[in-house]
């Protein structure tokens, strides 16, 4: 079994955790049209022997998004990160900026543009 | 005869005192507290334990410890039945009843030891070459035959009423074996500050020690050791306990046994599986005697030379007097000695032309025989030795005995390291393969890394818990390790196999493979040991080739004349030894298998008549009771009172999720493939995701509560994997959209009122609310109060009919329910389950789990304009690869049947009319139900595009009964395709 060393909450069971796949992949933006990008962000796949990059979501503890390096070879655990890194601080002083503007402008206006 | 016969008056680690009674095969025998099973039918006489599995042949004890390949039994009577435990690791328990294997009518007399004489049709490869060419025929009919009469023993079928545990702890320092090395590491890396756990399968700690009398220097050593382990409060002895399996984490698993023999714990579970998880591991595993290979090397009476040392040492048991030991090393002269200091007449046959000087100066002393430069080629004797034949530089001889010891040298335990998948290397000045590199916080000690004497172990184990330790952050300072020298000399290890080819020679005792076995299998072109493993069944026993994998290695080196380290070595994988079910269960048995996850309402559901359906972990109502007799009977009249009056149906299960911040509206345009941008607050909308592949991930319905804050609903069996997916899109997607998710699930009892009748039901119950269609008009949202809890209603509909979404706070759940119901009594309100649900919504034409299956898109349930030409949601983009739509993909259609008398069935494969039923057929039915309003079955089914023409007959074909239905190809919805119901 492996065990993960969860930055929030220590390490623990790969029970308690969700496997998300291979994080080494980009993922096209939202709005990208190339059916070749989205092709190879679902279906191409490295399958490395030695370090490979993965996602695992903490879901029983505190459901955050990991980025883990696994040696496919051994499952030897070279790191555990958040899988959100910068944007969480920065989008959480964007959401006290944001609640500021609020009723100047809704956010939603500039989705379907 | 009298009981104890071959029991020593003094000496052993065994109480006197202690008589403990069981029964062999129904035989009253008396051993003491203290002994094994073996050691106690040993000390009895007995000599005939069990039937070979293929030969039938009569076997013996063959070693003192969990390696026992012959000596299996069946423990216990009914539900305790526990069938294939080696007598050798069975610690003796009063009324212990242990019944012999494979034998019948008698163990004594067993008609099927005629194997043995059909033994050329039960070589190696006899399964393969069954299955293949032409008898394979032959083996339909003789399967039943030859599978009874091979095998071991049988597992009970009652019950089994004992209890067992399941237990998760955690160490610094664990330390797998209790013998010279491991003790000596657990003492080092307790006194360096580490919290140390120490596995060992038997019920004493010493290993090898204890096979050395029991009143010298290796027993002081041993009793200083255990009582200075025993001080220290950061040790935890687990005795009785196998690690069976070293798992990545530094995760062992450990099976003990208790609550059988030791009565101050009578009343415990018999077994505890415990999950040890360690920050650094020590195997001091020690090392497996290996047989040597002689023809009717099998028989009774003819036992490992350590073995027989352990059973004169520690139990007081002598099981022969004319003893024979035949050995290639030093180590199996001291059983040699040992047995002659207790009284026997000893010879000793020695592969090596001129043995050491030491030992045949101490030979000489103790008036023990030597033959030098000798072998054992034969045996005699059916359920005990009675003579051998020796073969030495004077020819060949025979010595009449009444005890073999053997020993072809000692094979490292590597079974848990290669679990880790630590490769075995081998070491020619050992003869033997010990493991390779460790990866970090692993560690290695004793004769399982090939240390040779007491002495090395202790200094070797002593180095090994330190580094342990230190790999944890202790390291205290350690003194040094007390000494103990038992003079053992080095050896040069046995690397051949000889058989004189007379009788059969034994690798492995427990499949029965011979040595001719190995050269039909090399001789066949099954050379790799891989190959040579499954050719013969060599090692695939419940002792998984203990004692028989090296022996067989080299016998295969040597038939293709290679080296040993050429030849290689197969991989041990977990269990090192057979662990019961019940042990890995636990208490997970029955009901408490999975969790059961409960609506508020279900108190109610269960008062009133409920039969209920598991459907994932939940517990739904399938049908209530008093609307029908059965489910067909019910769930059509609880179809009729929705359409006609109105039903209330807990829907609690649904996934709830609530997604809030500035973004969540364009967060929820993305993950859904219709818009939700210009979803108005206050309103509710049906929503349908996608995968990135462009399938069809999940549907439901999210209503805008305020600008930035919505209440999304997802079908009960993707909740959890819904909100994981949305969590995963704002974490690494989309980190800079501002949305938070949260599962409100839990938080909410829901159930619907559906019907005509709804909402004036709704008025009754809720006098206070407004639920005009003005004030809550279909697809709207009201938000209240019920009894102090918050309400909320939407008016949703997945019947058809006009119907209301009631959630309110989960413990007001059962009461709003009863409340419900009482304000509908007037309108024939009445509960329906899901199988009215399911029925419901296929007459609607919705589509539910059976259609979204994992590989249907959007256009394939034809709610392709839902997403019309919106771009930049989830799949968006892989949803429109050309094979996504090709007019031969199956698309969604209604079927009903059209012969009277008949029925469409769920699964049905379908064909064209006239069209022979083979194969895929152009598609299936997926969903069926009976259908009051048109008064026959209907169905939706998936069928090829080219020929899904409306108003065309099809054939539904159902092989499992040999049913053919023709059907026609119609509208999936059957019901008010208006959709005026709604506002009814």
């Amino acid at each position: 079994m492996l065990r993960i060393e969860c930055p929030c909450c220590g390490l623990r069971d790969q029970d308690e955790f969700r496997y998300g796949g291979d994080a080494s992949v980009t993922r096209p933006g939202h709005d990208d049209p190339d059916p070749e990008a989205w092709y190879r962000y679902v279906y191409v796949r490295a399958n490395p022997a030695g370090l490979h990059r993965e996602f695992w979501q903490h879901v029983i503890g505190c459901r955050q998004w990991l980025m883990v390096e696994r040696d496919t070879r051994n499952h030897a655990i070279a790191s555990v990160a958040f899988a959100r890194k910068a944007p969480a601080k920065k989008s959480f002083t964007q959401t006290s900026l944001a609640q500021k503007s609020l009723t100047k402008k809704s956010p939603v206006r500039k989705s379907t543009a | 005869m009298s009981s104890n016969q071959k029991r020593l008056a003094a000496g052993g680690r065994i109480s006197r005192e202690q008589p403990v009674e069981f029964t062999f095969d129904g035989r009253r025998l008396v051993g003491y507290r203290g002994d094994t099973l073996a050691s106690a039918l040993l000390a009895n006489g007995v000599t005939l334990v069990g039937r070979s599995f293929k030969y039938h042949r009569p076997r013996g004890i063959f070693s003192a410890g969990p390696e026992e390949p012959n000596a299996l039994v069946t423990l216990g009577t009914a539900g305790r039945r526990e069938p294939n435990l080696p007598a050798t690791t069975l610690e003796l328990a009063d009324g212990m009843v242990v019944e012999s294997q494979n034998r019948w009518p008698s163990l004594a007399f067993d008609v099927q030891s005629i194997n043995s004489l059909l033994a050329p049709f039960l070589s190696a490869g006899f399964y393969y070459k069954m299955f293949m060419g032409p008898t394979r025929r032959a083996w339909m009919f003789y399967e039943h035959f030859i599978r009874k009469a091979a095998g071991l023993g049988r597992a009970g079928t009652d019950p089994d009423p004992d209890r067992y545990e399941v237990r998760h702890t955690f160490a610094d320092v664990a330390i797998v074996g209790g013998g010279p090395a491991g003790l000596s590491a657990a003492r080092a890396a307790a006194a360096a500050g580490a919290r140390v756990a120490l596995i060992e399968q038997d019920f004493l700690l010493g290993g090898q020690l204890l096979a050395d009398p029991s009143d010298g220097v290796a027993a002081s050593w041993l009793r200083q050791a255990k009582a200075e382990l025993e001080s220290f409060e950061n040790v935890t002895l687990m005795r009785r306990t196998t690690a069976f399996g070293a798992y990545d984490g530094n995760v062992i698993g450990l099976v003990e046994q208790c609550g059988q023999t030791d009565p101050q714990r009578a009343g415990e579970a018999r077994q505890t599986f415990t999950m040890l998880r360690a920050r650094s591991i020590v195997f001091a595993t020690g090392a497996i005697e290996r047989p040597m290979v002689f023809s009717n090397n099998d028989r009774p009476s003819v036992m490992l030379a350590s073995a027989a040392r352990t059973y004169l040492n520690r139990y007081a048991v002598l099981p022969g007097k004319k003893v024979i030991v035949a050995t290639g090393n030093d180590g199996a002269w001291r059983t040699a000695f040992d047995y002659a200091a207790s009284g026997a007449e000893v010879m000793v046959a020695d592969l090596r032309a001129a043995p050491p000087a030491a030992l045949t100066a101490e030979a000489a002393r103790l008036r023990v025989a030597v033959r030098a430069g000798t072998r054992i080629v034969d045996l005699d004797g059916g359920h005990a030795v009675r003579r051998t034949t020796l073969a030495g530089p004077g020819g060949e001889s025979q010595t009449a005995c009444d005890l073999v010891c053997m020993s072809g040298g000692w094979s490292p335990t590597v079974h848990l390291t290669s679990h880790l998948g630590v490769k075995p290397v081998y070491r020619d000045d050992i003869g033997g393969f010990v493991p390779g590199a460790f990866t970090a916080g692993r560690f290695g000690a004793g004769s399982m890394m090939g240390t040779h004497s007491t002495a090395d172990a202790i200094d070797d184990g002593h180095r090994a818990g330190i580094e342990a330790a230190s790999f944890c952050g202790k390291s205290a300072s350690v003194p040094a390790p007390s000494k103990l020298d038992l003079g053992e000399t080095a050896t040069a290890p046995l690397r051949e196999i000889s058989s004189a080819g007379r009788g059969k020679a034994f690798v492995d005792f427990q499949m029965d493979v011979t040595t001719k076995d190995i050269e039909l299998a090399h001789r066949e072109g099954y050379e790799s040991v891989e190959h040579l493993k499954r050719y013969t069944t060599l090692g695939m026993g419940t002792d998984q080739g203990k004692t028989s994998n090296f022996p067989a290695l080299v016998a295969m080196a040597a038939l293709r004349n290679a080296t040993i380290p050429e030849t290689g070595a197969t991989t041990f994988r977990p269990p090192y030894t057979p662990v019961a079910i019940g042990a890995l269960a636990g208490r997970a048995t029955g009901h408490h298998f999975k969790p059961i996850r409960r609506t508020p309402m279900h108190d109610w559901h269960m008062a009133n008549g409920a039969e209920m359906l598991e459907v994932g972990l939940w517990m739904r109502p399938y049908f209530y009771r008093q609307s029908g007799r059965d489910v067909n009977e019910a769930y059509v009249a609880e179809m009729r009172t929705v359409r006609q009056a109105a039903g209330l149906m807990d829907i609690s299960t649904l996934g709830k999720i609530d997604v809030q911040g500035p973004d969540a509206a364009i967060f929820l345009d993305r993950v859904y493939a219709n818009g939700f941008a210009k979803l108005p607050v206050g309103r509710a909308r049906y929503g349908v995701m996608l995968r990135d592949d462009g399938i069809v991930f999940d549907d439901g319905t999210t209503t805008r509560l305020a600008e930035n804050r919505f209440f999304m609903t997802t079908s009960t069996a993707k909740a959890a994997d819904v909100l994981s997916r949305l969590e995963f899109l704002l974490d690494t997607a989309w980190p800079d959209l501002r949305v938070a998710v949260t599962s409100v699930s839990d938080e909410w009892a829901a159930m619907s009122v559906a019907g005509p009748k709804s909402c004036a039901i709704l008025s009754a119950a809720f006098p206070a609310l407004d639920v005009s269609d003005e004030a809550l008009p279909h697809m709207g949202r009201l938000e209240s109060e019920w009894e102090g809890r918050a309400l909320r209603i939407l008016r949703l509909s997945y019947s058809g009919e006009r119907a209301y979404e009631i959630y309110v706070g989960a413990t007001a759940g059962g009461q709003l329910w009863s409340r419900l119901l009482e304000a509908g009594r007037a309108f024939d309100l009445k509960p329906y389950g899901v199988e009215a649900l399911g029925a419901l919504r296929v007459e609607k034409g919705h589509v539910a789990g059976p259609e979204i299956d994992g590989r249907t898109t959007l256009d394939d349930l034809g709610l392709g304009r839902m997403a019309g030409k919106r771009t930049g949601f989830v799949g968006d983009v892989l949803r429109r690869r050309p094979a996504y739509l090709a007019p031969y993909r199956q698309r969604l259609v209604g079927l009903e049947c059209i012969e009277d008398g008949k029925r469409l069935r769920g699964g049905a494969i379908l064909f064209l009319p006239g069209e022979k039923p083979y194969g895929h057929g152009r598609g299936r039915i997926t969903s069926v139900t009976f259908s009051p309003e048109r008064g026959h079955y209907v169905g939706l089914a998936l069928l090829a595009g080219d020929v899904a023409v409306e108003g065309n007959e099809i054939t539904a074909v159902y092989p499992m009964k040999d049913e053919t239905v023709r059907a026609r190809i119609v509208s999936p919805v059957f019901l008010d395709p208006q959709g005026e119901r709604l506002h009814g």
